[in-house]
Parts: structure tokens; sequence; C-alpha cells
């Protein structure tokens, strides 16, 4: 039975071991702050004022008061917190749960006084190691601070030049939109007869051709005629034109006498005069008997392979288990993606099917512009070459003038201090992988042992807490992964002198985290003292 | 009728659209349908009708210890040989072989842990048709009848069960292939022949797949030819049947008429599908009927294929129906039909007779053993994922979880933390100090639990492998080789777990000097034990292959029982014999109970996945598995805030309690979701660490007596019909009765709280509701409704840090709920939490905690027993009491101490002050 515990434990006068300093007297896990409600032998009152109970209740190992103030240095309430003192360190306050569980959680051993637990104390020698490591890190907070204002002081000298050239560029700008404004005249002026003459010689050429082929047509129905009159009578009979079954009505496979007589307007053979009206209706089906049995059979449509590469989706998405298993495996997994980018971009590819070519006659070329045409349009293409150059000039001005107003209109911090990581990249080298930082652009991964670059995410917006904004940066929307979100990092930003990628790693599928030191968000150092004294009581 | 159905018409499709429209997760081709199992399918062809069987009186021997009678198939004249035994306990077995066949049988081993206790079996009378067996008290009777041949257990009048009474019993004998020495492209013919030459077998004529049989790519090669087995039963008077895990399915079994009977195979089911009767990673083949009147079991001891189908005359009728046949005056009987089909073995069933549940449990456990008890860390919360990435990532967890004051006691390592998935190795540079890690958890008085697969990587660098090649331990294929197949580590060989050399080797490999970087606070998981095999056979080994004499086929869902087995044993034995095992198991069979704790596999995060893991745990506990429990949160997909939280809530009352999830899911640490979400899991972790006295009192319990953890409330309420369907609210013990909130978004719940004249307890706010009522509960996001039982007493530690080790010599405070009598029972069982010496040496407390005449006291339940603990009662709280003048506490002493008290009168709670006496004497604190 633990009733020697239950008694009002007082901290002894002196502090353990080395510690010389006199220590008030208060309840054990009391701090300093809160000891005057602590009085000894008077009537406690619940922090909270819900009760008032005999002072030998407190720390008497049973809960009494609902805020668990009555149980400071016992684990009796589930809610109390227990003040380690931690002389040589930093005092802290524990969860009530953690007396005397046989774990030493206060370095100064005083949560585990009934346990058994065998703890050392530790202060002394935390504080020793905090008090160096805050140095050193004062130290770097120092310098980075001082690389900081320089850094600002750059960022707001670029600004001024990206300003100034941006004013420069308007100013350009607006020349040159005259410019172009002028030769765009000059050209439609250039462009009117070019396009008269042009389409005088077009037509010209279209009434050529149609020339061509009436005379074309006629000589064939000669042909034809001379073929199909068999008994060369001068007539084309029911009979002679019968043998001829592609230019059967019905496509029934025969040609029948009533079909072939109405073929020939209901005469039972027609003259080559006769012959005319005739042929104009049947000159589409026609087959010459020269050529016929020769003709090619049409070039076959070919398949897209569309089809084939979805079968492969759905096999894989559910016949194939131990593939999905498989997909586990990192590089597995990534070559998954690849394989399913490229049949999505199959997929987006229309499916090219190649008409086949169906020119009977060749095209007779067009003759070429006549001297007068040409020098039009020579003029009209120059004029049209002088508009197209400057309006790219102009171009070239406004996407000078849009990545400046994008950088300008960049979050670089509230002193633009993070503006000099813009355009710039950093890299870190793992074991398998070489990762690449490219502030407000982009985070990547690439094997060291050939494969491509994964997108692990593009700069997306600062997502610190709302007291340090700047000291997180996300990127997302990366690359899909297999059965889950798309590749996204985390950079978590600290204050160093260097600008360095220090490590990443993937604490969940596919959300990467990096750790990212720059002097940009060192903080203007507190002195030394301040630092270290600011933690030791509260 | 007509008229009815109509009515019915668009609700039915209705019901049809809805439960189409959802996407089938898992893929049903993977995995073989009865009509895609040869002998199922040849079974199943088999309809009820006059069997062919005859016992053959004249061959009658009765001995001591049983009645053995030769049974001949008068179609083939094939003769087979029962058994009949009378057990102890109230239990039949029967025992069908072939009388004379051409090899021996497969017959079960290492199930049973003994050869069962007999009791004489009596002939009351005998005649030409058959013989009357005595089975002792209570007038109950074995009838065999001689032609057709059945077996009826009667109990005076009534018949309690049947066997064959459908003539259903078909046993393949053993034969000689006819055509051996034909040309082998003859190999379609020769089945014609076979079944030309025996077409009164009682098969029809479909009778391909009795030699070979070929699913997706795979061949199954049958040496043996033909060997199913089947027997009917018919159970009058029964409408529910449970058990047979492992299904994804209502803890009342379905009828299967019309689709396919629940399948016992164990199998590596990828993103499993709910509600069907597909198999999933284990098999139990016990049975439990229950009516108002009776509970009995049915175990069938066989370990190949095996499927069961049920049928009843009144599943399929409507209410509409049954009000028919009542205003008709139609009085059939409601009874339930079994069937079970199994490939290979022989026909050996345990018919447990009951009459109680618990007496069912009791029978089912003095066969097959009772649930290992669990070292105390284990019921506390475990937190797992597939995978802490290094060690790193372990301490950054461990930390997380002290930053955000949410106790846990294990932290699970996947596949990945391996070198390369060669088991019982470290990766080398995600884990390079293994050790240290540990140490580390050591410190903060908490443990890991690291993934031991058994699938070998053949890689002739890697120790364990070539021992294994070189002891001739691999599992073989048919022509002699090892076998080998593909998983996690790629090409892989099956270590042959049926073999004992093989097992006690592999117990070896886990002492301290062998697995290199274990402690002894690592313990084990083993997962892919059905044996997974991604290129084999529906996910899994090929049944030709041989382990020893025996094919696969004959054994194949014991392997995982056996895997976890000498599991087990190494972890005993690296400790000398002193500490109690942890293993995880994914497949398992009857008796596995005995060797840890199993999970529902690979779930997912979905609202039906939290519900379906309540019947399925419960399902399993009814056959004796009570250390059960389904991955909180989901494995696959990543679960709504909600769902997590609800999944917590629900899973901080079930028996094994971890979270888990695929590597593909983002991170769920409980204090990833935003300070509420994280002090509301923080909470629900916290009522389950204040339980552990009363969890881990149950699982003393249920090593003792076999009783289960985790109950159906039919099973303390037999008789109230109300509660036999019942799967969405659960029974801890007697005394606890949980309805966790299992709907998306959910405002309120309604829980039966069952027992008329009882009352019931909320243990958040200790008001008090009438037993026998559906209550309407209001609830909120924080809201876990649970009741604790007018009547009983349950002990928490109110104190709850950071690991249950942490809490080990805490303080009690004991919940005495009265009845409405005035009166509460309750007890406290204590040791020192994780040695065997608790049985070996008897070094335990077991207090009968009993509420009386306004007196409770402590008294001693093991006289034998002796343990010191510095545990004392902190607080008692009497809910449901008047207010008392005084409160006196006596101890053995005989001092007298006046104890201070407060009285809430609007709850009538009275609360007694540190009484302060150890919890380990006896005491009184007497109201007046």
């Amino acid at each position: 039975m633990s009733c020697a515990l239950l008694l009002l434990l007082m901290s002894l006068a002196l502090a353990m071991g080395t510690g010389a300093a006199v220590e008030i007297q208060r309840p054990r896990g009391v701090p300093l702050s809160k000891r005057q409600f602590y009085e000894e032998n008077k009537p406690f009152t619940c922090l909270d004022g819900s009760s008032t109970i005999p002072f030998d209740r407190v720390n008497d190992d049973y809960c009494d008061c609902r805020d668990g103030s009555d149980e400071p240095g016992t684990a009796a309430c589930p809610n109390g917190s227990f003040h380690c003192t931690n002389a040589g360190f930093r005092p802290t306050f524990i969860p009530s749960s953690r007396i005397n569980d046989g774990i030493c959680d206060c370095c100064d051993t005083t949560d585990e006084y009934n346990s058994g637990a065998t703890c050392q104390n530790t202060c002394r020698e935390m504080g020793r190691k905090e008090r160096e490591s805050l140095q050193i890190m004062a130290e770097i907070t120092k310098e980075g601070f001082l690389l900081k204002q320089q850094l600002i002081h750059e960022a707001k000298r670029g600004q001024e030049d990206k300003q100034g050239k941006l004013t420069e560029l308007q100013g350009s700008k607006k020349g040159l939109e005259e410019k172009v404004e002028a030769l765009r005249t000059v050209k439609e002026t250039a462009e009117d007869p070019e396009k008269e003459a042009k389409e005088r010689h077009l037509k010209a050429w279209e009434e050529q051709k149609e020339l061509i082929r009436m005379e074309k047509d006629k000589t064939r129905m000669a042909e034809a005629f001379l073929e199909l009159d068999d008994d060369a009578d001068g007539y084309v009979s029911v009979a002679e034109l019968q043998s001829h079954l592609e230019l059967d009505p019905d496509s029934d496979g025969s040609l029948s006498e009533t079909e072939t007589q109405g073929l020939l307007g209901g005469a039972d053979k027609v003259d080559t005069s006769t012959f005319e009206t005739v042929w104009s209706g049947i000159k589409d089906k026609y087959l010459s008997e020269v050529s016929q049995g020769q003709s090619e059979p049409p070039a076959p449509v070919e398949t897209p392979q569309e089809e084939e590469s979805r079968d492969f989706v759905s096999d894989h998405d559910s016949d194939h288990y131990p593939e999905d298993y498989a997909g586990e495996e990192d590089v597995e997994d990534d070559e998954e993606d690849d394989h399913e980018e490229e049949e999505e971009e199959e997929e987006k590819v229309p499916p090219t099917v190649q008409t086949p070519e169906k020119r009977e006659d060749d095209e007779v070329s067009m003759p070429p512009y006549d001297t007068e045409t040409q020098s039009l349009i020579d003029a009209a293409q120059k004029a049209r070459d002088d508009f197209d150059e400057a309006e790219r000039a102009l171009r070239e001005v406004d996407d000078q003038m849009k990545n400046l107003e994008k950088e300008i209109g960049f979050d670089f911090g509230p002193s633009a201090e993070f503006a000099y990581l813009y355009s710039q990249c950093y890299e870190l080298s793992t074991s398998e992988y070489i990762y690449r930082l490219c502030p407000f652009n982009r985070v990547s991964q690439k094997p060291k042992f050939g494969g491509s670059e994964t997108n692990l995410g593009l700069w997306g917006q600062w997502a610190g807490p709302e007291d340090n904004l700047y000291s997180v940066m996300k990127y997302d929307h990366g690359q899909g992964c297999w059965q889950g979100p798309n590749r996204s990092t985390t950079v978590k930003l600290t204050c160093g002198k260097e600008t360095v990628v220090t490590s990443t790693s993937e604490p969940s599928r596919c959300e990467y985290l990096m750790e990212f030191t720059t002097p940009a968000v060192c903080q203007e150092p507190a002195s030394l003292d301040e630092v270290l004294h600011g933690h030791t009581e509260l | 009728m007509a008229a009815f159905i109509v009515r019915m018409g668009p609700l039915l499709v209705l019901w049809l659209a809805v439960f189409l429209s959802g996407t089938w997760a898992v893929d049903r081709g993977n995995f073989k349908t009865c009509d895609q199992s040869a002998f199922c399918k040849r079974q199943r062809a088999l309809k009820p009708g006059q069997s062919p069987y005859r016992a053959l009186l004249e061959t009658l021997e009765l001995t001591n210890t049983k009645l053995t009678l030769q049974l001949i198939n008068d179609n083939n004249k094939v003769r087979l040989l029962l058994e009949l035994y009378r057990l102890q306990g109230n239990m039949t077995r029967v025992k069908i072989n072939e009388l004379k066949p051409l090899k021996p049988r497969f017959e079960v081993p290492d199930v049973l842990i003994n050869d069962p206790p007999t009791e004489p079996l009596s002939l009351l009378s005998q005649d030409e048709n058959g013989v009357v067996l005595s089975l002792g008290a209570d007038s109950q009777w074995l009838i065999v009848s001689a032609k057709p041949f059945r077996l009826d257990i009667m109990e005076g009048r009534e018949v309690l069960l049947s066997l064959n009474s459908r003539g259903l019993l078909a046993f393949e004998h053993l034969r000689i292939r006819k055509d051996t020495q034909v040309d082998p492209e003859g190999a379609e013919k020769k089945e014609e022949t076979d079944a030309a030459n025996e077409p009164a077998e009682g098969e029809t004529a479909k009778e391909d797949g009795m030699w070979e049989e070929t699913f997706k790519s795979h061949t199954d090669n049958k040496p043996n030819g033909p060997s199913s087995i089947s027997l009917d039963f018919s159970l009058p008077g029964v409408e529910h049947v449970y058990g047979i895990p492992e299904h994804a399915d209502s803890l009342k079994l379905k009828t299967t008429d019309g689709g396919d009977p629940y399948r016992l195979f164990n199998l590596d089911v990828f993103q499993y599908e709910l509600f069907n009767p597909m198999a999933l990673y284990g098999a139990i083949p016990v049975m439990l009927s229950h009516s108002a009147q009776r509970t009995m079991g049915i175990f069938w001891l066989n370990a190949a294929e095996t499927w069961v189908d049920i049928s009843s005359n009144t599943a399929g009728k409507t209410v509409f129906g049954q009000m028919l046949d009542y205003v008709q005056g139609s009085s059939e009987t409601p009874q339930t039909d079994v069937r079970w089909i199994s490939e290979s073995g022989i026909i050996d069933v345990f018919i447990m007779l009951g009459p109680t549940p618990t007496d069912v449990f009791s029978q089912y456990s003095s066969l097959t053993g009772t649930q290992a008890f669990p070292p105390l860390s284990a019921l506390a919360y475990h937190q797992c994922r597939w995978n802490y990435n290094d060690q790193e990532d372990v301490a950054a967890v461990d930390q997380g979880f002290d930053e955000h004051d949410i106790p846990y006691d294990f932290i699970w390592l996947d596949i990945e933390h391996t070198d390369g998935k060669r088991y019982f190795t470290w990766d080398p540079h995600k884990f390079p100090q293994p050790k240290d890690m540990l140490q580390g958890l050591v410190d903060k008085r908490r443990k890991m639990v690291t993934i031991v697969d058994p699938h070998i990587k053949v890689d002739s660098s890697y120790k364990i492998h070539n021992e294994i090649r070189s002891k001739g331990f691999y599992v073989k294929n048919k022509d002699g080789g090892d076998y080998e197949g593909w998983c996690w580590p790629g090409n892989s060989g099956y270590p042959d777990f049926t073999n004992p050399e093989m097992r006690a080797w592999w117990a070896s490999m886990f002492a301290y000097d062998q697995y290199e970087g274990s402690m002894e606070n690592m313990y084990t998981w083993n997962d892919m034990n059905e044996p997974s095999v991604f290129n084999g056979p529906e996910v899994t080994m090929h049944k030709d292959a041989l382990h020893g004499n025996w094919e696969n086929r004959d054994l194949h869902n014991l392997y995982g029982l056996y895997v976890q087995m000498a599991t087990a044993e190494g972890l005993i034995e690296r400790s000398g014999g002193v500490e109690r095992p942890f293993v995880l198991t994914r497949a398992f069979f009857a008796g596995s109970q005995r060797y840890g704790a199993v999970w529902t596999g690979d779930n997912t995060a979905e609202w039906e996945h939290l519900k379906i893991s309540i019947p399925m745990c419960l399902s399993l506990g009814l056959v004796g598995v009570s250390f059960c429990g389904a991955d909180v949160g989901g494995f696959f997909k990543s679960p709504s805030t909600e769902l997590l939280v609800r999944w917590y809530q629900t899973g901080a009352y079930q028996p094994f309690f971890r979270a888990h999830a695929h590597l593909d899911t983002p991170r769920r640490e409980p204090w990833l979701f935003g300070p509420e979400n994280t002090a509301l899991i923080r909470e629900a972790v916290r009522q389950r660490y204040a339980l552990l006295p009363y969890w881990y009192q149950l699982f003393y319990h249920a090593h003792h007596s076999g009783q289960p953890v985790m109950r159906p409330l039919w099973v303390e309420y037999p008789q109230d019909t109300a509660t036999f369907s019942m799967d969405d609210q659960f029974l801890l013990g007697r005394d606890l009765l949980v309805h966790p909130v299992t709907e998306e978004g959910g405002r309120g719940v309604t829980a039966y709280l069952p027992g008329k004249g009882e009352v019931w307890f909320d243990v958040h706010t200790f008001q008090k509701h009438n037993g026998a009522q559906n209550l309407y509960i209001p609830v909120t996001i924080s809201s876990i409704p649970v009741f604790q039982r007018g009547g009983s007493i349950i002990p928490r530690k109110a104190r709850v840090r950071r690991s249950s080790s942490c809490m080990e010599h805490d303080p009690y405070t004991l919940f005495v709920a009265l009845s409405p009598k005035r009166f509460a029972q309750g007890e406290l069982y204590i040791d020192d939490g994780h040695t065997f010496n608790f049985d070996k040496q008897k070094q335990f407390i077991h207090r009968r905690l009993s509420f009386a005449n306004k007196a409770l006291s402590s008294r001693n339940l093991a006289p034998g027993s002796q343990f010191i603990t510095p545990s004392w009662i902190e607080k008692i709280v009497i809910l449901g009491a008047s207010k008392p003048s005084k409160a006196t506490l006596k101890t053995p002493d005989g001092k007298e101490n006046l104890l201070e008290f407060e009285f809430d009168a609007s709850m009538s709670v009275l609360t007694l002050r540190k009484p302060g006496v150890n919890a380990g004497v006896d005491w009184t604190v007497v109201l007046q």
C-alpha cells in the first residue's frame, strides 16, 4: 500500500546533489507562479473554484477537484499537470499521468519519486547542450539575418530594376503597337489587289478546267459507246448493256431486261446522240471493260489501336491481382504511371484513317501566275512579312512584360527576401534519387541510375501557420500516383547561412517533405542572454 | 400470393438496381464458384431423395468407447465404416470412412487437443429396422435406422437433429483410374467410362473433373481421383444458424438456395466484397444452431475445401406467407437443413448438443481448446501501417502519441522493414539499429510487432532459405521438386508447416540469437498464410502440391493454423517458456484460437466495412476465436475523418484494436485530422485503456472456459427472439452492451436493451434505462453508446497512461450497477500481465465482488492462488443507489473505517471516496 506517498510531500529545502540554491517550499508539482494558492494548513479551494477541501487532501493521491488542481504531484487526476523545476535546464509541465509511470520525463527526476525507476538528473547536461546549440543557432541566426538584410536590399534593387525595365518596355510597346497598326494598313492595302488578281486567275483556270473535263467526258462516252456497241451497228442495245452488272439499280446481282431498258430511257436501243442522256445516268457507275477486273480494291482502312490499349487498361484494373500488388514496388509503380500516361496520349491522338487517294484522271496543275499578278502577290507578301515581324516584336515585348509583371507580382515574402530564389534550382542527392527544388516553380525527382524525371509538385502557395506563413512552401499537382493522389511536396524552411536542401522524405505515399535552409527566414536575433534566460522560470 | 409478389415487384427492382449499381471491388473471376469446383458441382447435382446407403446391422459392434457398424451403398456395393462415440460433456461424434480404402484417407491431426474422452453407449433396443442407443441423461436417444441409413438424435419425443434424412450422404470412394495405360490424349474419354461403370453411384452423368480439373490457366492433377464427401443434417425447430467463418456476411447465416453455398477455403481475396458466401482468409467448419429452446453445434472436422448449403422451410416465406400459414392453420414446424461437402478426407462430425449457448462453448473448447490468454498489453491499442518507413519514422510516431497524449502499446512494422522481403532480417538502410529502436520503445514501456510471412525468398544468399532447402522442409510440387510460387519477395518457397520437425526448426528461428535485432518486447505477425501465392490457382497453392504424403487438397485450410502454431511456439521458447506469446494471423482453422489473435484481413475504408466488422468478429467468437478485430480506418482507400473517428470508437470496444492502412493511402495517425478529431480519437482510446481490467478478465474467462469475449445478444438472452438476428450491437462478456455508431452522419441510434425486468446504465451519463425495450439514443460525434447491465460490477483503471504497462500498479475504480433488486456481482482478475505464472504457479488474484444487502464485499474465488499486487481500490461508484447515512469499510484485520461519500440524487449515483484497501485482500463496505 502506498500510504506513505499519499502524505503531502514537500520539496526539500535543498535541491538534490549539487544544486545549492534554496528552493521555496511548495507542494510537489506546483509551479512557483501558483504557489500562493497552496497555503499549508489552510483549506484548499480548487483553482476552478468548484469546491474547497482540507489541505491534507492536496496531493493525497485521490482526485477531489474537477480541474485536477488538488493533485499537482500525483497521477490521481486525469486532467492534472505536474511542474518540473528542472534546475539547470528548462522548467516544464507534464501530464499527471506521467508521474510515477516508470518513465523518466523530467530531467530533474522529480516525476518518478515512487515508481522504482532509476532516473539520472540530466538537467545540467541538457542545459549545457541546449545552450551550446542555442549559441550555434544564435550565431547562425545572426549571420543569417545579416545575409537576409542583404537579400532584402538586393531584392529591393532588383525590384526597382524590374520596375524600371517594365516602364521602359511599356514605352517601347507603345511604339511597337503604332508600328503594327501602320504596317497592318500597308498590308491590307497591298492584299486587296492581290486578292482580286488571284481570283481572276483562278476563275480563268476553273473555266479552262471545266472545258477540259467536258472534253474528257465526251471522249469517255464515245469510248464507252464503242465498247458497248459490240455488234458495231451504231446502237447500244439492251443485250449489249446487260453485261454491265455494276449498273444494276437495285444491286441484287442481276441486271434484268426491264432494268436495262429503264437505263436506256425505255428504249430497246439507242444511237450515239440518245446515248448522251443515257450516259449521264450511268457514267458514275460504269466500269470500262478494259480496266474492269484490274481496278484495285480500296486500301484497307487502318483500325486505330485504341481498342487494344483499352483492353490493356481494363485488364490491369481488374484482372491482374498479383500485378496490383506488384504495383507497390516503387519502380514498378512509376513504370505503371508512365504506361498510363502514354496510353492516355495515344487515346488523345485521333485515329488516323487513311482515305485512299481516288483520282481517276491526273489533275492538271494550275499554270503559273502572270507577271502582273505575281508582282502584286510579291508586294503583298512583303507587306505581310513586315507586319508579322512587327507583331512578333510586340509579342516579345508583351511576354517580357508579362514575365516581369509575374515576377513583380510574386509573393516573395514581407520584404521580398525570397526573391533571390526565383529561377534558381537546388539539388539533393540521396542513395537512389536526385531531388531538385526550383523555388516558386517545381519540385522533381530523378533516379540516379537512369529513368525519367518525376514531377513532385508545382508551386502552389505559402503554407506556414498563420503566425509564420513564410516558413512552409507547398507544391502540388505533381504526377499522379497509382490509385492515389497527385504527388505533392511540402518544403519546410529553416534559418541557415546557406541556401540548401538538407533532407527529403516521403512520410506518406506520394506526399514528400523537404527541408530547406535559407537566410531569408532568419529572424532578428534576440541577444543570447535573452534566449537563455527567457526560459528559466515561468 | 401472386398479388403480393406483384406488389413487391417494383421494390425488388429498386433493390436490385441499388445493389447492382455498386462497383464490385473484388474480381470474382479469380475465384471459383461451386459450378467451377468440380466436386462441388458433382455433389450439388445430387438432389435430396432416398439414400442408397443401408446399415448392415449384423456388423454392429459395441465396445466401451464406441459403436461400429458397416454401411453399404446398394448401387455400387462399396462399404463404409461408421463409428459412433458418445463423448463426455453431451456430444456425439460420428465418423464415416471407407471400410477398405485403396489408400488411407486424410484425418485431420493437431486440431483436437486430445482424444476426446468417451462415455459408454448403451443399446436400448434393436430390431431389423435399426437400433436405439441411450445417450445418457435427459432421455436422449440416438436412433440408427438401417434402410435407408439415417441417424436421429432425440430428446424425449422430439428430434433434435437428423443425419442423412435427406439422403445426401455421398462418399466418393477411392478408385483406380481405369485408363491409366491408355494413350494420354484419350484423357477426356476416361471419365465417361468411369461414369458408365458406375451409373448408380448416385451422381449425375456429369462427371468431368474427377481426374483433372482446369481453372483459368491452372490445371489440377488429381492422381487420387474423386474423393469428395457429403452429408446432410436436418434441424427441426431451428430457424437460426450461425458460425462457419470466415465470410463477410451477416451474423445469422442465410439460406443458399439459388446461390452458391458458403465456401470454406483459405484464400487471399483482394478487396473483398460484403454480404456474400465467398471464401475468405480463414475457415472454421463449425456451425451453431439456436432456437428459444436449445442451442447446438455441428463441428465438421475436415480441412479440405468445403462448401456448406443451408436451406430452410421458413426462410423463403415472406411475412405475408407466414401470416397465411397462421390464418390457414398450417402448422409446419420450422426446420433448417444443412449440407456439408468436402473435397477429400473423411466424415468426422462432432454434434454438440448444448443445450445452452454456454454449454456449446464449453463443449467446443473441450475439443479444440480455448483462446490463448494474451499478454495484457496486446489488449491495448496497436498502431500499424504499411509501412513505418524507418527508425526515425517509428521514433516520430512514438513521439507523436506522447505529444498528443494518446496511449498506445504496440507499433507495427509491415513487410518493408525487411531486407528485400527476407523475413527475420532488417533493411540495412532504413532499420540499421533495430535494437536501439526497440530499446527506445522499452524505455517508454511499449512494444513492437514485426511481420514474418511464410513465403521464403528463393535466394541462395539467404540463410533461412538455404536451411529450409537443405533440410528438405519446403512443400513439394507434384513432381517432387520444391514448390515455388510468386509472392512479395518474387520467387518464393513455402515451408511445410505440417511437418513437426519443420515447425520446431521454425520456432527456433525466433531465438534472440537467431532473429538478429529482436528483443523481448518484439512480437510477431503472420500474414499471407492461406498461403497466398500470387501466380497460383485462386491466388493460393496448387492443390496437388505435396506436404509429405498428403496433398495440399487434403489439408489446405490447416496451413495457416500451423504457421501461427509454430510462430507462437517460437516466442514461448525464446523466453524459456516463461512469457506468453502474441502472434496475429490472417489465415486460421478450428483450434487457431490457441495461438493468438486474428483479424479480418484487408478491408476497405467504407462505412459498410465498419458495420461488417461486428458480425465478422461475432461469428468468430461463437466458434472459439475471441481475439478478433478489423483494421481500424479500413485498409484500402482513405477514410473520411468521420469514418475514422467512428471506427476508433467501434474498435475501442472490439477485442483486437489495431489501426492499419495500405501503403498507398495518406498518413492517418490520430493527430492528423485537426485538434477536435484528435480529441475524439484520444477519448475513444482512453475509454479502451480505462476498461482494460474488464477486457483482461473477459480474456481470462475465454481462456479458462471458452466463453466468447464479444457476444451476440442471444447468447445471454437465448429466449428473446428479438435478439436472434441482431448484429449491429453486441455484448462484451455479460455486462456491457455496445451499440457503436456506424452510420455516416448518424444523429441517433436505436439500441435494443434486452432483459425484461432488468435495467441498464449508460456508462457515460449513468442514466438508467429499462430492459426489453428499443431505446433511441441521440448521438453526437463524440458518442459511443455503451451500457452496463444492472446487477454487474465492472473494474476500471481511471488513470489512463501512455501504455498499459505504465498502468500496471494503478488503483482500481469499481462501477457497481445495481439491479432492481439492489444486487450486483462482478469479478476482479489480476496477474503479472505477461507470463505463464498464472497457470504454472497459480500466481494470480481472482476475486468475487458482490453487492447484496447493502454491503459490497470482495472474496477470494481461487483459494489455491497467490499473487501480490500494489494496486488498491481508489473509488467505488454505485449506480442506482440510495443515499446511505454512513459507509463503513471493514478489512480482515478487524479495522473499521468510515468512508466519505458523495451522492448525486438526480442520477442516484453514490461515490465512495478512497477506500484505499489493497485489491488482493478481503474487504467489505457496509452502507447504512
